[in-house]
């Protein structure tokens, strides 16, 4: 079984339909790169699949492990495995970077029926991550993202999805506006969390992280439908001819 | 975080009614004739076997009552207050002699409530779990609390007597203060509130039936927190406490007061005045958890409170801080303020004020800057959810020679839906050129984005708006004392609770 397959998906915002009947499926252990021109649908996707008010399904399926997404709430899919790196990571003002993660981390181990970490078992944990993202004590002592470059803000995305260990992770151009240093500590992140268990959703505009972040199927993404699949190498194509072709193909 | 986890379960747990504290207790007692007339203080002043100076003083605020009217200048909406369908004096029958003698309905009311009143309890209640004591990195959990009952009208135990008189500070009900202290009362009350000062604070002085009185004397670092909890229990009831803290020289006491009340389809009301005095060098820190019964979904019913709360840094280098956490009330019509007469005082207000429902908040400081190098520090968090209204209103003066007066006002609103109201009304007068006022101010509302934001790493919307808020507050949070900060902070989350979704 698939972890994620998506049938004939349709979508609306704003009762205009972004996304026209979109199919992909993602096996356990894959790294799949979507790329696409501007205005695509990437982030729609990204955002239906996380279940964010406002993008309305209205045809199509989703089953995430087997189960209709549908039926899910945001904080349900997050607690079974989903994981979404934000675009544009949000701010939150007063609540300390480690509150949130320890917030979040015991919210979704408490609705698995896990138990909660203790604070040292916890403590360690983050260290051991923050420290292989080049995170330090301070940063995390700061509010969740607030006065944070961008890249930092990237580097927080990552360190939430380190600790959380999802199922499926979906990266929504999490390498724009980093520098190459920046490009490569975040690449190391999703590296080291690749494994036969887990799945990954690259979503980029630019072939440059996919040198780092190796992906086993590459898809385009344009007028709100995967309009072509291949192996790594269509990511080398895109770059060299442009997405022109392909925004021709989904206007016709 | 623990404290949201707790937030949470309390929130679910509660359910239909939110608020917790609005059972009655039954019990028998003896009121005033009902209204306001000569005759119903007289026998207030006879059933407190008052002075004939006391009686005068009432007398002398009630005919100066007679000719105020109510301010109107509150962005506050309600029916007219018939002052003559209020009983101004509720007691219970049996008045205790000593602790062991309350009335163990009235004991159960308090258990009820959270407030351990027998000293024994007061010593076990409330010892921090170790854990969490180790976590927030303090000592060895929490401290003792002194707590002053008041029920209706009287003061019903006041514990750890005993210990506070070995500090030589006074704590007693203000009644008991007017018979055994008779010379600290007349020089302090009505010397910071006068008489006349505005219609709520004279209705207080000519009705005022209890309250507490704290005395520290100099050099005198009070042992222990006070504290004074407030119910009003009766129907139709009035409450008009009063409390009057006097720091004397080099002393310091921080003082804590919860309020609740039952749930009552009529409007309950409040007026109470609270008066601080600070000598040469000592500080007053002042809390409040402000729990009234706030109204239904409707809005129906709820008390009215309408407080005049102030502090005088009568002496140079003195501080008053208040801190107020307002949660409850249908109209919360309230100004802690700080007159910095002394050279180098310091007033400092920290304030949180949540309202949903129809509840309707007007509240905010004075800062009066007399003195040199007086500094005086706002900082309020105003939260609205549902059809509320919630003001902050601040006035900061510098007089001519206040040379070096200083000021920073920040004022934060956080909107929770569209169908309230936040509004910021600061007034500033500086009337010397050596005067710095800062004055910051944002209005946010809960974003979808930022809710959206926690729920995609695994928290509910519950658990989401519970943390988003408890950022917002963060900075005034952290003033109120550690013995309180936990319950307030559930207490928060009890308020919003059905504001999203
Ligand atoms: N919240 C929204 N309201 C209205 N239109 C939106 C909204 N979000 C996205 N869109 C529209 O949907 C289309 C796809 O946007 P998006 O998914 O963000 O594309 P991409 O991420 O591929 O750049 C664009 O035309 C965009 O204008
Ligand atoms: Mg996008």
């Amino acid at each position: 079984m698939a972890l994620l397959d998506i049938k004939n998906l349709h979508v609306e915002v704003d009762g205009k339909e972004i996304l026209k009947g979109l199919d992909l499926t993602v096996d356990a252990g894959k790294v799949h790169a979507i790329m696409g021109p501007n205005g695509s649908g990437k982030s729609t996707l990204a955002h239906v699949l996380a279940g964010k008010d406002g993008y309305q399904p209205t045809a199509g399926e989703v089953r995430f492990n087997g189960r209709n997404i549908f039926d899910m709430q945001p904080d349900e899919r997050a607690a079974a495995g989903l994981f979404l790196a934000f675009q544009y990571p949000l701010e939150i003002p007063g609540v300390a970077t480690m509150t949130f993660l320890r917030t979040a981390l015991n919210a979704q181990r408490k609705k698995r029926g896990e138990a909660e970490l203790s604070t040292p078992e916890f403590l360690k944990r983050v260290r051991d991550v923050a420290g292989k993202l080049g995170i330090d004590q301070e940063m995390l002592r700061r509010a969740v993202n607030v006065g944070f470059s961008g890249g930092e803000k990237k580097r927080n995305e990552i360190l939430q999805m380190a600790l959380l260990e999802p199922r499926l992770a979906v990266l929504d151009e999490t390498d724009s506006g980093l520098d190459i240093d920046a490009l490569k500590i975040v690449a190391d992140g999703v590296n080291r969390l690749r494994s036969p268990q887990r799945a990954f959703v690259v979503i980029t505009h630019y072939q440059r992280l996919l040198a780092y972040i190796v992906p086993d199927v590459v898809h385009v993404l344009s007028g709100g439908r995967i309009v072509k699949t291949g192996g790594k190498e269509l990511a080398l194509e895109l770059e060299a001819r442009g997405y022109a072709e392909y925004q021709e193909e989904a206007a016709a | 975080m623990p404290a949201v986890q707790e937030t949470v379960d309390q929130v679910r747990r509660i359910d239909v009614d939110q608020y917790k504290y609005g059972f009655e207790t039954v019990i028998e007692s003896e009121k005033a004739p009902k209204g306001l007339s000569e005759d119903t203080i007289r026998f207030i002043s006879a059933k407190k076997n008052e002075p004939e100076w006391m009686l005068k003083w009432r007398l002398d605020a009630y005919k100066r009552w007679l000719t105020m009217s109510e301010p109107k200048w509150a962005k506050v909406e309600y029916g007219p207050i018939d002052y003559q369908n209020i009983y101004y004096y509720a007691a219970p029958k049996r008045a205790p002699q000593s602790l062991g003698e309350i009335d163990p309905e009235i004991l159960r009311t308090y258990e009820k409530l959270g407030i351990p009143l027998r000293e024994r309890e007061a010593l076990l209640g409330i010892q921090k779990p170790a854990g969490e004591a180790a976590e927030a990195g303090e000592g060895n959990g929490y401290g003792k609390v002194a707590v002053d009952a008041v029920f209706d009208s009287v003061s019903v135990a006041t514990t750890f007597k005993a210990e506070l008189a070995k500090a030589g500070v006074l704590f007693m009900p203000i009644s008991e203060a007017i018979q055994h202290h008779p010379d600290l009362v007349k020089k302090y009350l009505g010397s910071v509130v006068p008489i006349s000062d505005n219609f709520f604070a004279t209705l207080n002085s000519a009705v005022f039936s209890d309250g507490s009185f704290v005395y520290v004397p100099p050099g005198v670092r009070c042992p222990m927190e006070l504290s004074t909890y407030f119910r009003i229990n009766e129907r139709n009831t009035g409450q008009f406490e009063r409390t009057l803290i006097i720091a004397d020289r080099g002393s310091y006491v921080s003082y804590l007061e919860g309020c609740t009340a039952p749930v009552r389809d009529e409007n309950q009301l409040h007026a109470a005045v609270v008066e601080l005095v600070a000598l040469d060098d000592a500080e007053i820190k002042y809390s409040t958890i402000q729990n009234w019964y706030p109204g239904d979904a409707q809005g129906r019913g709820g008390v009215f409170n309408f407080v005049t709360k102030r502090g005088d840094c009568r002496g140079r280098s003195s501080k008053i801080s208040w801190t107020q956490l307002e949660t409850g009330s249908a109209i919360t019509w309230k100004y802690p303020s700080c007159i910095l007469r002394g050279d180098n005082a310091r007033g400092e207000f920290y304030s949180i004020a949540i309202s949903n429902g129809y509840q309707q908040v007007d509240s905010g400081t004075k800062m009066l800057h007399l003195g040199k190098n007086t500094t005086s520090r706002i900082i309020s968090k105003g939260i609205a959810a549902g059809h509320s209204n919630n003001t902050y209103r601040g006035l900061v003066t510098s007089h001519r020679r206040a040379t070096g007066a200083r000021n920073f006002t920040n004022c934060d609103s956080l909107l929770i839906g569209d169908k309230c109201g936040a509004h910021t009304v600061p007034y500033i007068e500086a009337k010397n050129s050596s005067t710095v006022f800062e004055h910051e101010a944002t209005t946010s509302k809960i974003s979808e984005e930022m809710l959206f934001y926690c729920m995609q790493r695994g928290l509910s919307q519950e658990e989401a708006t519970a943390l988003v808020v408890n950022g917002f507050v963060k900075d005034v949070l952290q003033q109120l004392p550690m013995e309180f900060a936990v319950e307030a902070q559930k207490l928060i989350s009890v308020s919003l609770e059905g504001s999203v979704g």
